[in-house]
């Protein structure tokens, strides 16, 4: 194994030998079954109102479903990623076996890559489990499932931007209360700027705000519009978030 | 091995280490000895890429620390401060990260496994959580990890830290059956501990090296006088006048009721047959008599807290007070 596969496969391995994953996991899945619980019967209660006024009802599950579905995800994912992420580099500091890595013949572009991939890989575990609700749902009904795919190619780009900023955090202190909650604030504070983007409007300031928030590349995906400047946002943003990560944790040596 | 040339640390305004050179031969144990935060843990640090010097340069087993730290990260097996494990792990799950990460695999990684896990004493726990284990169990966890990939420079920060007397004892032995084949830096700041391991000991306070020699020559070259100690039953009051008038003797501390003495005479004069003779011909009931030789703790006190003039126990006072103690070898007396 090269050193990156093994430091992934510990810090799994860490993960599972741990509740975190499995309470952490367990909530997510229930929430977001239970998001998905209340919009289709929510669809069921329209379809039913509709069929007594018009005697037919044509509902298009993409939008009543999915897509409720999708936007409520950022809510669910911006508590869940923090918490998976907080202790990649604070537990290390706090348990002094940061010297240890340091010391060890790997190098910090591994060491950053093989935390991220780590958490990467549990969320895109975690997101495969929430399959089931549109699998399930096929059966019943029919609905348009190429939205469905890039609504889901929209969530792992989503995921892998949180998680790189939880990597962040927790690489600028010991304390994982403290890692949580600065990925919350950093994470907010980028689905604000959406807000900020459009007080200013159309203006050039504006635009630039806007792009800087992950909501309208997200939202894009979301209602399947697959454009090339939103998978160039996810990208460059989560590369910048695991360069600074390499920055900070480099500079950590100095002090 | 390892080649140390006038590395500086600065810490903002602070200076941790002051223009330290030394280096480590083949096969050789050294000490690193001094006050806590003499500087020891930082210079290790250096050793072993895990921060920059501020100046100077640190070479070990040929590569540069600042140019080529994946090579001597390879070569290193690096026991910290605090052992570096993963509560969440056990034993084997440990050793078997750590040995990948180090490049082991297959049949070399079971065999080195299994050849730490006896030679640690750790088969009755392998497969336990590390989170529940003793700190001794612990600190021997650190040393397999430090030991695995068979590295020919170990640098071990107290390696025998939170063990009892026992696993002290063997842990000494085990750092004695090293040398020869590997180059050893240990730092600690139990005296007999050197003596018993080390062929080199160098003491640091203040971030500076005061003194580096063999535990047996740093004793010889700081010592002024003889020291002996003298026992008697029947000691009259008269007993350290006289004992003064000897030729050679340049004090007598002496403790009438309970009959002990210890007298100072010249140095490379002994006086014990001058001793003997005068307590037998006056029946003092002479019951003790002997040589005291300096031990390293004696040298160590005398470099470190000099000015200071505080006891071993207090060494943190000692260590953030001024360095001005002895500033280089040369400064020390020659054994005259």
């Amino acid at each position: 194994m090269t050193p990156v596969n093994t430091l992934l496969a510990k810090e799994l391995r860490s993960y599972f030998v741990s509740p975190i994953i499995y309470v952490v996991g367990a909530v997510f899945l229930l929430i977001v079954g239970l998001l998905a619980y209340i919009y289709i019967v929510f669809t069921g209660v329209q379809a039913i109102q509709l069929m007594q006024v018009q005697g037919q009802a044509q509902l298009n599950l993409n939008d009543l479903v999915f897509r409720n579905l999708f936007s409520s995800l950022r809510f669910v994912l911006l508590i869940v990623l923090p918490i998976l992420t907080m202790r990649l580099f604070a537990e290390e500091k706090k348990l002094r076996t940061f010297e240890f890595l340091m010391t060890s013949p790997i190098g910090l572009n591994e060491i950053v890559a093989g935390k991220f991939v780590s958490v990467f890989l549990l969320f895109l575990g975690l997101l495969g489990l929430t399959g089931l609700i549109p699998l399930t749902l096929a059966l019943f009904s029919d609905f348009d499932w190429y939205p469905i795919l890039t609504g889901y190619l929209g969530v792992m780009l989503l995921g892998a931007l949180f998680v790189s900023v939880g990597v962040l955090a927790s690489a600028l202190t010991e304390n994982q209360i403290v890692a949580a909650f600065v990925s919350f604030g950093l994470l907010l504070f980028l689905w604000l700027l959406a807000g900020v983007g459009s007080l200013l409007g159309d203006t050039p300031l504006g635009q630039v705000v806007s792009y800087l928030s992950f909501m309208e590349h997200y939202d894009h995906l979301v209602r399947g519009l697959v454009d090339t400047r939103d998978l160039v946002y996810f990208v460059s943003a989560m590369v910048l978030m695991l360069f600074l990560t390499h920055r900070v944790v480099d500079s950590t040596r100095w002090k | 091995m390892i080649d140390v040339q006038q590395i500086t640390k600065r810490y903002g305004q602070h200076t941790a280490i002051d223009r330290v050179t030394f280096s480590v031969a083949k096969g050789e144990v050294l000490a690193f000895l001094g006050p806590n935060g003499a500087g020891k843990t930082t210079t290790m640090r250096i050793l072993t890429c895990f921060m920059p010097a501020t100046e100077g340069t640190a070479t070990v087993a040929g590569y540069d620390c600042l140019e080529q730290p994946l090579e001597v990260k390879r070569r290193i097996g690096y026991l910290p401060e605090t052992p570096p494990v993963y509560l969440e792990l056990t034993v084997d799950e440990y050793l078997r990260f750590v040995g990948r990460l180090r490049g082991l695999t297959g049949g070399m990684l079971t065999s080195a496994m299994s050849r730490e896990i006896d030679r640690l004493g750790l088969g009755s726990v392998q497969h336990r959580l590390i989170g529940n284990l003793s700190r001794g169990y612990r600190q021997r966890v650190g040393l397999a990890q430090a030991l695995i990939h068979d590295p020919p420079i170990l640098i071990l920060d107290e390696p025998t830290v939170g063990l009892d007397p026992k696993q002290i004892i063997e842990i000494r032995e085990l750092i004695k059956s090293l040398a020869g084949s590997h180059s050893v830096i240990l730092s600690t700041h139990i005296l007999p501990e050197a003596t018993a391991v080390c062929q080199r000991v160098v003491i640091i306070s203040g971030g500076r090296i005061v003194a580096e020699d063999t535990p047996d020559r740093l004793s010889a070259r700081l010592r002024h006088s003889e020291k002996i100690a003298l026992t008697l039953t029947r000691a009259p009051a008269d007993a350290e006048a006289r004992l003064r008038q000897l030729d050679g003797v340049l004090h007598v501390h002496g403790n009438g009721p309970s009959g002990h003495f210890l007298l100072e005479s010249q140095l490379g004069k002994d006086i014990r047959e001058d001793i003997a003779r005068l307590a037998v011909n006056n029946d003092w009931g002479l019951i003790e008599l002997k040589l005291i030789s300096m031990t390293l703790e004696d040298v160590f006190l005398q470099l470190t807290h000099r000015e200071e003039g505080f006891s071993l126990g207090s060494g943190e006072a000692a260590a953030s007070g001024s360095p001005a103690t002895l500033t280089s070898v040369d400064r020390m007396d020659p054994p005259s």
